[in-house]
């Protein structure tokens, strides 16, 4: 992703059609009218958010991970699997042994 | 003027790996099983568990891209993949994005002699996904069913450069791919059961440009055939559109194999956006070079230096050495019987010719095969000691071969030890000179097909066991 100038960042606007796109994306349903109070707020989040660019990170490491761990493995050992009754025990719709949901494709 | 277009491929191939348990919990990778018995919370993402990493799989990884002459990352990192589709339960896949464990690798394929090295983009590693059964077909079934089984297997994906250029070369590509990841035994590489996939990314240009066309991404190829059939197929398809002045659309599309052609999907992938971001519940990878060095050292001999081995070391034709050492099983036996019988020039053709042959004909993988080196090796003393003739060998090899037994007893039960007693012999030769006194005379005015024709009949008398070599011998004696 490209490094966004200052100026740019604060241009940087969230949009109806964005909010539309992410609220797609993590399938929610939005009534009309929330749709503007989701894009004030969003773009409210995003102007504290600005605050970070003030900081000098020109020598600072990206973080990947907010814990200084690294390398924390398993040994390949097969161990205890749950009751298929328990796996499917929440599900919402079930067949058989298998999870029934909608036809995606 | 129809213009000359050129075939842009690039492979992405998926390979499950020969871990016992999943890659980020301790579940078993054991293929099939009832559904949904292979699970655990973790595999399940249920709230509050913690995935983490089996370092087998990691070890694999290393090991593979290794062998792939990849670049292996000091600093590597796993990535949520987000999107919505019920085969995995967390509505994310465990990928990696911008740091893959091993980035820049190549291989070298082999097409009519020529050497082509095609680069590989990047080695990384994923978890698997669930598998959907749909009662009915996939477009008419009102629902889809879930099965977990899979999900959390660990999957490496190795993606080449766009640098293949025919389907030939994919299915080369493939073809090598898999010898060297059974080389090195990190999977079992079953494409029937899914443990090795491949997408494709395929595009055409005019001749000569440099800018590559727009490119369509092939999925749902089964088989080896299917990929070269898929791809031969898309191409055409890209050169017609491209021909009656239309546009390549961007788009994936499934190979339908029974109907032979492939099909968009584009309706079905709206808005792909996977919104990647660093896996919060997994501590980042600091692969030690000491680790890596090991892992180095351990790598077995691999199928291009066992073929430069052969031909050096054991004069094979390039073809020959190919084809023993395209599965290590094969090259194995090789050895072994070279071992045996250390005439690797015979048991080369003995392998690549009757062995394989029969092995074909009933559908045995090497592995199977009911003879042992040793017993092939048994048999061609057999020959060499003049015990049986070439011809029998074949009779008898066939038998070996169909009853696993040594060839000393087929020779005895069936009384097929080959006639070098000379003075029986001699009885015979005279019988058919004077039984064919015309074709003698043929051979003394100098035609010297009408001596073969007096050796087969022999040959024919002694129902093939005679000496043949001793039987030419005696035939020019006594016709001098």
């Amino acid at each position: 992703m490209d490094i966004m100038t200052e100026k740019e960042a604060q241009k940087q606007v969230i949009t109806t059609s964005q909010v539309e796109h992410v609220a797609l994306l993590a399938r929610l349903e939005l009534k009309e009218a929330k749709k503007d109070i989701y894009v004030n707020q969003l773009n409210d989040i995003l102007a504290y958010m600005q605050m970070l660019n003030e900081l000098d990170t020109e020598n600072v490491t990206p973080t990947a991970h907010v814990l200084p761990l690294c390398n924390v493995f398993r040994q390949d050992e097969v161990g205890q699997h749950i009751p298929v009754e328990k796996v499917l025990a929440n599900a919402p719709e079930k067949e058989e042994q298998f999870f029934k949901v909608p036809r995606i494709v | 003027m129809v213009p000359e277009y050129e075939t842009v491929i690039g492979l992405e191939v998926h390979v499950e790996l020969k871990t016992n348990s999943k890659i980020f919990c301790n579940s078993t990778t054991a293929f099939g099983g009832e559904p949904n018995t292979h699970v655990c919370p973790v595999c399940l993402g249920l709230p509050g568990v913690l995935p983490v990493i089996n370092k087998k799989a990691l070890e694999y990884t290393i090991r593979t891209a290794l062998a792939l002459n990849c670049e292996i990352a000091g600093f590597s990192k796993f990535d949520r993949k987000n999107y919505y589709y019920p085969d995995m339960p967390k509505n994310y896949q465990i990928s990696q994005y911008d740091l893959p464990i091993a980035p820049k690798g190549h291989l070298n394929i082999e097409l009519d002699g020529n050497i082509r090295r095609i680069g590989i983009t990047r080695v990384h590693l994923e978890e698997d996904t669930g598998k959907l059964v749909h009662p009915g077909t996939i477009t008419t079934s009102p629902y889809s069913l879930v099965d977990y089984n899979r999900a959390g297997v660990p999957l490496m994906e190795i993606v080449s450069e766009p640098d293949l250029r025919s389907p030939e070369e994919a299915k080369a590509y493939l073809e090598k791919l898999k010898a060297i990841i059974l080389y090195i035994g990190v999977s079992d590489c079953k494409m029937e059961e899914g443990s090795l996939r491949c997408d494709a990314n395929v595009s055409v240009r005019v001749q000569g440009k440099e800018e590559y066309g727009t490119k369509t991404e092939i999925k749902n190829m089964n088989s080896f055939k299917s990929l070269q059939r898929a791809l031969a197929y898309e191409v055409e398809r890209q050169i017609e559109v491209l021909g009656n002045k239309g546009r390549i659309i961007q788009e994936t599309r499934a190979w339908d194999e029974s109907k032979g052609i492939t099909l968009s999907m584009r309706s079905k992938e709206e808005a792909h956006d996977y919104r990647y971001f660093p896996e919060p519940d997994l501590v980042p990878l600091v692969i030690d070079r000491k680790w890596v060095e090991e892992i180095r050292a351990s790598l077995p001999e691999l199928p291009d230096e066992r073929k430069t081995r052969y031909q050096r070391d054991y004069g094979l034709s390039a073809y020959d050495a190919a084809r023993l050492s395209a599965e290590f099983e094969m090259a194995d036996f090789f050895e072994a019987c070279v071992k045996s019988y250390p005439q690797p020039k015979i048991v080369s053709n003995w392998i690549n010719g009757d062995l394989s042959r029969l092995l074909n004909l009933h559908n045995i993988n090497i592995v199977a095969c009911p003879l042992t080196p040793q017993q092939l090796g048994a048999l061609l003393k057999l020959i060499e000691k003049g015990t049986i003739s070439g011809k029998i060998a074949k009779t008898v090899f066939e038998e070996m071969f169909n009853k696993g037994k040594d060839p000393e007893q087929i020779i005895q039960e069936k009384g097929l030890v080959q006639i070098s007693d000379e003075d029986a012999l001699v009885k015979i030769v005279d019988e058919i000179i004077t039984q064919n006194q015309k074709v003698v005379a043929d051979y003394r005015a100098g035609k010297d097909r009408a001596l073969a024709f007096l050796v087969g009949q022999v040959m024919k008398a002694t129902r093939g066991k005679a000496n043949p070599e001793l039987v030419n011998r005696l035939l020019k004696e006594k016709m001098q």
